[in-house]
């Protein structure tokens, strides 16, 4: 322990902050907060979940804009920008959440390399860095493996692995074991502790939900309601409020208001005479998924009326374990019986029998507590007239009556908690599995859960099987089973556990058959629970990194762009998804629009009304079935079958040709062809309109030629049309070409906005806020992969559109590509342009949809040229990169142009690219808000 | 199966709908003012065409023929030199550039038949066809003007008189509006079903459920009956207020015949929905599997452009997907007044569509549940 080991005084705080305040819409986070932290000390942040720690930790490491108060952080001002800058290299942030700022598809290695090269270090500096922490974390046997494949407590390792990579001065550590198992939380604080001895100077700010843990730190900080509670040493806080236990201290601290009707747990003994009947029994089950088992061989016996607890740590199978109990889950071998019926998945009597309560608040949001409750009791199938009644009764037990007509968002956790109890309690079970009900509710609050549920088990005989990582929670229960890496290692009652591993608490029994297991385990497989744990902390070298800082301090780095470009290309490399719609996406919407967008028409179909019969209006109707663009059908009978197959969209054009046509035109008399169309496309319509009208004429023509000779039908002037680019006229030639520009704009776009968006919503942005990497650093790093991931769709097109469309490039190909490289540029940086304003996957795609489809499909000349629209529609037109592209892609295409020929539509995207990540880097903010 | 469950579940998605300010948003806004500002945004097929002469002969009859171009049909020519025109058209600064000769009064008057050459870009598709037959006519009637007093052409006396039927005046925005309010069935379908189902899913409540006496087939019909029952009420009122009413356009066919073919067209739809919300894990996948499978569905159906001009191996396939049906009836029903005589074979294959793609989707939702993890 390393209680008194820094205890020196240093000269001056490493962090002080007064007056800190901070909130996030109406909940206030910060009310105040005047504190100062020694320097060169272990100290612990200690409270429940939501009372403001991480919020704190945030405006430390800088990664949120200070918004009242003043933060100082190694004697600089954190509202600063050059301070931050200046300090960051030296302040290391390990954010809350297991792995939360590490990327699960990189490899522990690549991992750790990201971090070093974004922290400057040379090739061989890094080599020899990062061998050897991951040697002291015993994590250097799993080098290879994908960070999301860790265990808990091995992603924590790994991301204090990345946190100590470049020596830092001060560390922040946000709850860096929740839902560790016992014996990783002990490794990782002996790690900790270590390096600390290695590097006096540095201090380390730790915050903990595990109060058990806090007795390690020299400092504690209590936090509760946004507001700090008490400073000082832990014998300090314990000695203030005389109480034995740092948990019961803390409720101690709390202010009068908050631990009104609080009191402690108690558990009446169990009556051990009703044991005989078993209310779970499961034997041998096992869950595996793919190559990996999350549940093996387990069993147990619970009789009713009992109060079973599961212990263990995140990712060890309780939960699996729980799901195959409810039927959620089929298991792959075993089986396990509720009240002595096999479970079935198909039986519905049974799960009115049991009341289930899945991992954190998963009721529905959007309905007020009181339709939540008849929601359950309906579906249970209360009868109806009871249901009234029975939902004011639940609201009444579980002290809800005051907020019924409440939405459960806006109600505090350890209320929540109680209306899901509520909700899984409707229908009266006889048996409740509640999967770790009290994660992240304060101790007062979990302390009211726990005499609900005594009196459930006790009073009703309510059968509880219920998971939990706390400690103390599990001492509560009449049995518990240890659970670790699928197995259960032990069970019994706590009482016998510490008994037969001599231990003084829970913990250390627990750590103990840990221990057993992972020796047993080591025989086998190189698992690293277990494995020795090398103390050696990383020699700091001699230059302390002083070159590696300097290279921090620079504002254009070309390591740690780069350093960010690998990340993302491997990312990007290693998630089919995302690749298969870049390149599979382009061939498709290819393939659509090539044939969608058509505005040819042909196999126009006709009938004709033949009145006349005579070999003159054969002639007739012969002209137009001779032509390519009409196909007859069989003639009408009369105006009502014109009505009916008109109507049926048979036809789209119907002639008649008046009785006694041909002896008209004979003669000379005027006559005239009635033609309806059908008008219900007005572009077909308006085709089919000239296609006859032009038959029509050209009949004309040659019978009058036939009549009256040629030279009586020779027009005034000619019309000489040539149809430039396209003889044919044919669509796909035209809009092939164009279909280009719009994927390599729709695409690459929506592709780079979700890469930012996708980092904030994981949480790994926050490496972007606390780390010396700037922002033209992080964006042209981001970019450039997207950027060649498009190009290549770019080749993939144009060999479409040559070979299986048959569009001929008959421009120059350089040019094209010349083209393209700057357009598709243009285009991820609209996409990262968007993705610097919305804070959610599904918004950055809605968004970059709107903001791509509509400009490049309606104001860039796809379909009518940009001169001829008007209003907004033309300005945007004039300033989107999509206008250019489409003249340079038409133009090579069609046109058969070259570079000196196209040199005017490349000057506006040799200016959009540039001035778009420049606006990007602009806009992007270098800390949360 | 109970219907009661169907009927508590049902009236919960409505409520969770109603509590979701963003679809809430989107529905209104498509069914209101998307259809509106799609109708009015047609372009009629001939708009401020851009268009170059090249003048040699500078006699009262060209200068007559230059004046005869002007808005809203074209931009005010672009009066430029020979050389101009290449670069010009390879620029894309305009669709047609006309040359007149010089010597073509001369030539006319002298009845030598002096020709005009009229280059048209034909990478502008909407353009290029349209125009040279508007040019060529407004080419020829001017020189028949000048010259009417000298000469008749012998004519056959046999007149076409050509009717638009349903559509008079081929008014490009009755077509506009239907089809929008056409393909915002479909999208808003798809995107509600798929959402409410990632919904439950990423809040994890869809668990919930399945520990309670309720079925899939019961979770799956309760989404299905509820967002095609809220599409149904949007298009009706879309159909009635923002296309009869604000826009004029005349409905020929009676609406609850149209409404009853887009019940069947929801039904399968709405099944596709539950199948891309089981097959994606996530809102993002969600979204990008979206455009993928609208796009086809929405561009390939007829709806956009006809279908007969589309490969033969397109039209077969597309016979598979329900908006073909769907586009095919709704034009008969809402333009040319069709009965249930006429649209019957639509409404048999989108009944057949839907209750395969229903299967489907149940059996596969089935299998993602019990594999929930």
């Amino acid at each position: 322990m390393s209680d008194d080991k820094n205890l020196g005084d240093s000269p001056r705080p490493a962090i002080r902050l007064s007056r800190v305040s901070l909130a996030y819409g109406k909940t206030q986070a910060l009310k105040g907060v005047d504190l100062e932290i020694p320097a060169g000390r272990m100290v612990g942040l200690i409270g429940p979940d939501g009372v403001g720690k991480s919020s704190l930790f945030s405006l430390i490491a800088g990664a949120r804009k200070i918004q009242e108060g003043r933060v100082e952080v190694l004697g600089g001002d954190m509202a600063d920008r050059r301070h931050r800058h200046e300090v960051c290299p030296r302040v290391s942030y390990m954010p809350q959440g297991l792995g939360r700022n590490l990327y699960a598809t990189l490899s522990v290695f690549e991992n750790v390399d990201f971090f070093a090269r974004l922290f400057g270090h040379g090739r061989s500096e890094r080599q020899r860095r990062i061998g050897e922490l991951l040697e002291a974390t015993g994590l250097a046997p799993f080098a290879d493996r994908a960070a999301g494949k860790l265990s808990g407590g091995m992603k924590q390792k790994l991301g204090l692995c990345c946190a100590l990579i470049h020596d830092p001065d001060l560390l922040l550590l946000d709850e860096p074991t929740t839902g560790v198992d016992p014996l990783s939380r002990r490794q990782f604080w002996e790690l900790v502790e270590g390096i600390c001895a290695e590097r006096p100077g540095m201090s380390v700010l730790v915050a903990t939900a595990y109060m058990e843990e806090a007795l390690r730190f020299s400092w504690l900080v209590a936090m509760d309601g946004g507001q700090v509670l008490a400073t000082g040493s832990p014998q300090d806080l314990l000695r203030r409020t005389e109480t034995d236990s740092l948990e019961e201290a803390f409720i101690a601290l709390l202010p009068e208001s908050r631990r009104q009707g609080y009191q402690p747990v108690t558990i009446p003994p169990r009556q051990e005479s009703h044991d005989s009947e078993i209310a779970i029994e499961a034997r041998d089950l096992t869950k595996r998924f793919a190559a990996f088992t999350a549940v093996d061989h387990v069993g147990f016996r619970i009789g009713r009326g009992e109060i079973f607890g599961f212990l263990g740590s995140n990712g060890c199978g309780k939960t699996t374990t729980m799901k195959m109990l409810t039927g959620l889950l089929p298991a792959s071998e075993g089986e396990a019986w509720l009240f002595g019926k096999k479970v079935d998945p198909h039986d519905l009597e049974t799960r009115r029998r049991v009341g289930y309560m899945s991992q954190a608040f998963s009721l529905y949001s959007e309905l007020t507590v009181r339709q939540n409750l008849d929601l359950h009791a309906r579906l249970f199938r209360l009868p109806g007239d009871t249901i009234p009644a029975r939902v004011d009764e639940m609201a009444g037990r579980f002290g809800l009556t005051e907020v019924i007509d409440a939405l459960p968002d806006g109600l505090p956790l350890g209320v929540r908690q109680r209306l899901s109890l509520a909700v899984a309690m409707i229908h009266g079970p006889e048996m409740l599995i509640l999967d770790e009900p009290t994660s992240g509710v304060d101790p007062v609050a979990r302390d009211a859960f726990w005499q609900i549920m005594v009196d459930l088990a006790r009073k009703d005989r309510v059968t509880i099987f219920i998971s939990t990582h706390f400690m103390n929670e599990a001492e509560r229960c009449d049995r518990i089973s240890l659970m670790h890496a699928g197995k259960v290692l032990v069970s019994d009652t706590p009482q016998n556990l510490k008994e037969k591993r001599g231990a003084a608490s829970l913990d250390e029994a627990f750590i103990a058959y840990l221990e057993e297991a992972a020796g047993a385990a080591t025989a086998e497989s190189p698992e690293p629970v277990g494995a020795a744990l090398s103390l050696q902390a990383p020699t700091p070298p001699a230059d302390h990194g002083d070159e590696a800082r300097r290279s921090g301090r620079r504002w254009f780095s070309l390591r740690r762009m780069s350093s960010y470009m690998r990340r993302e290309g491997l990312e990007l490399r290693r998630d089919p998804i995302r690749l298969t719609l870049a390149l599979l996406g382009c061939v498709i919407l290819m393939f659509v629009m090539g044939y969608g967008i058509n505005m040819d028409v042909e196999d126009l179909t006709f009938a004709v009304l033949d009145r006349d019969q005579t070999t003159t209006s054969r002639d007739y109707t012969l002209s137009l079935s001779g032509s390519r663009y009409f196909n007859e059908r069989p003639p009408l009978a009369g105006y009502d079958d014109l009505d009916r197959r008109m109507r049926a969209g048979e036809i789209s054009l119907a002639i008649e040709i008046p009785p006694g046509f041909g002896r008209d035109i004979a003669r000379g008399t005027p006559v005239a062809v009635g033609a309806w169309i059908d008008g219900a496309m007005p572009q077909r319509a308006e085709t089919v309109r000239g296609y006859a009208q032009g038959i029509h004429n050209h009949w004309l023509t040659s019978r009058a030629r036939e009549a009256y000779g040629s030279a009586a039908v020779a027009g005034l002037a000619d019309i000489e049309t040539r149809f430039r680019y396209n003889p044919d006229n044919k669509s796909l030639v035209a809009m092939v070409p164009a279909v280009i520009p719009l994927l390599l704009m729709l695409i690459p776009a929506i592709l780079a906005a979700l890469s930012v968006v996708r980092e904030k919503e994981l949480g790994s942005i926050v490496n972007f806020y606390v780390t010396p990497v700037t922002r033209l650093e992080f964006l042209l790093g981001k970019q450039i992969p997207y950027v060649l991931l498009a190009m290549v769709s770019f080749f993939m097109l144009v060999l479409l559109a040559v070979t299986v469309f048959g569009v001929p490039l008959k421009g120059s190909f350089l040019t094209l590509t010349a083209g393209a490289l700057l357009y598709v540029i243009s285009a991820t940086a609209i996409g990262l342009l968007i993705s610097t304003f919305m804070k959610s996957q599904i918004a950055a795609i809605f968004g970059t949809a709107v903001l791509t489809i509509l400009p490049a499909t309606q104001f860039s000349g796809m379909i009518d040229p940009v001169s001829s629209l008007e209003g907004g529609g033309a300005l945007f037109g004039q300033i989107y990169p999509t206008t250019y592209f489409l003249i340079i892609a038409r133009g090579t295409f069609s046109k058969a142009l070259h570079l000196p020929d196209l040199y005017a539509s490349f000057v506006p995207l040799l200016i959009a690219a540039p001035v778009l990540i420049l606006l990007c880097a602009a806009l992007l903010r270098k800390q949360e808000r | 199966m109970r219907l009661s469950h169907i009927w508590n579940l049902g009236i919960k998605e409505l409520r969770s709908l109603g509590r979701d300010p963003m679809l809430l948003f989107l529905i209104v806004y498509v069914f209101t003012a998307g259809v509106y500002s799609r109708a009015t945004a047609m372009p009629e097929s001939l708009h401020k065409a851009p268009i170059a002469i090249v003048d040699e002969d500078r006699s009262p009859l060209s200068n007559r023929i230059v004046g005869a171009f002007y808005p809203p049909y074209f931009l005010p020519p672009e009066m430029i030199t020979r050389g101009e025109m290449d670069a010009g058209m390879d620029a894309g600064r305009y669709t047609f550039a006309l040359n007149i000769p010089s010597g073509f009064q001369r030539d006319v008057l002298a009845g030598r038949r002096p020709a005009v050459q009229l280059n048209v870009d034909a990478t502008r598709m909407s353009q290029a066809y349209t125009g040279s037959g508007y040019i060529q006519t407004i080419v020829a009637g001017e020189v028949d003007t000048f010259m009417k007093s000298h000469r008749a052409a012998a004519k056959l006396p046999v007149e076409l008189s050509l009717r638009s039927r349903f559509n008079p005046l081929l008014d490009q925005s009755w077509f506009g509006a239907v089809m929008e309010v056409i393909n915002n069935v479909t999208l808003l379908a798809i995107v509600l079903t798929g959402a409410a189902l990632i919904r439950e899913r990423e809040h994890g409540t869809i668990e919930h459920l399945l520990v309670m006496p309720v079925t899939p087939f019961e979770i799956m019909l309760s989404k299905v009956w509820t967002m095609a029952l809220v599409v149904l009420a949007a298009t009706a009122f879309s159909l009635l207020f923002v296309v009869e009413g604000a826009l004029s356009v005349p409905i020929e066919g009676s609406l609850p015949l149209f409404l009853a073919g887009t019940a069947l067209h929801l039904f399968a739809t709405t099944s596709m929905g539950i199948f891309l919300g089981t097959v994606t894990r996530s809102m993002p996948q969600f979204g990008l599997l979206l455009m993928l499978v609208l796009l086809p569905l929405q561009m390939l159906s007829g709806g956009m452009t006809p279908r007969e001009s589309m490969p033969e191996m397109v039209q077969y396939l597309m016979m598979a997907a329900p908006t073909t049906h769907f586009v095919s009836f709704a034009q008969a029903i809402l333009f040319r007044g069709a009965g249930l005589a006429v649209v019957w074979p639509q409404f048999a294959a989108l009944a057949v569509i839907g209750a395969v793609l229903f299967g489907f989707s149940l059996g596969y939702f089935r299998k993602s549940l019990a594999s929930i993890g």
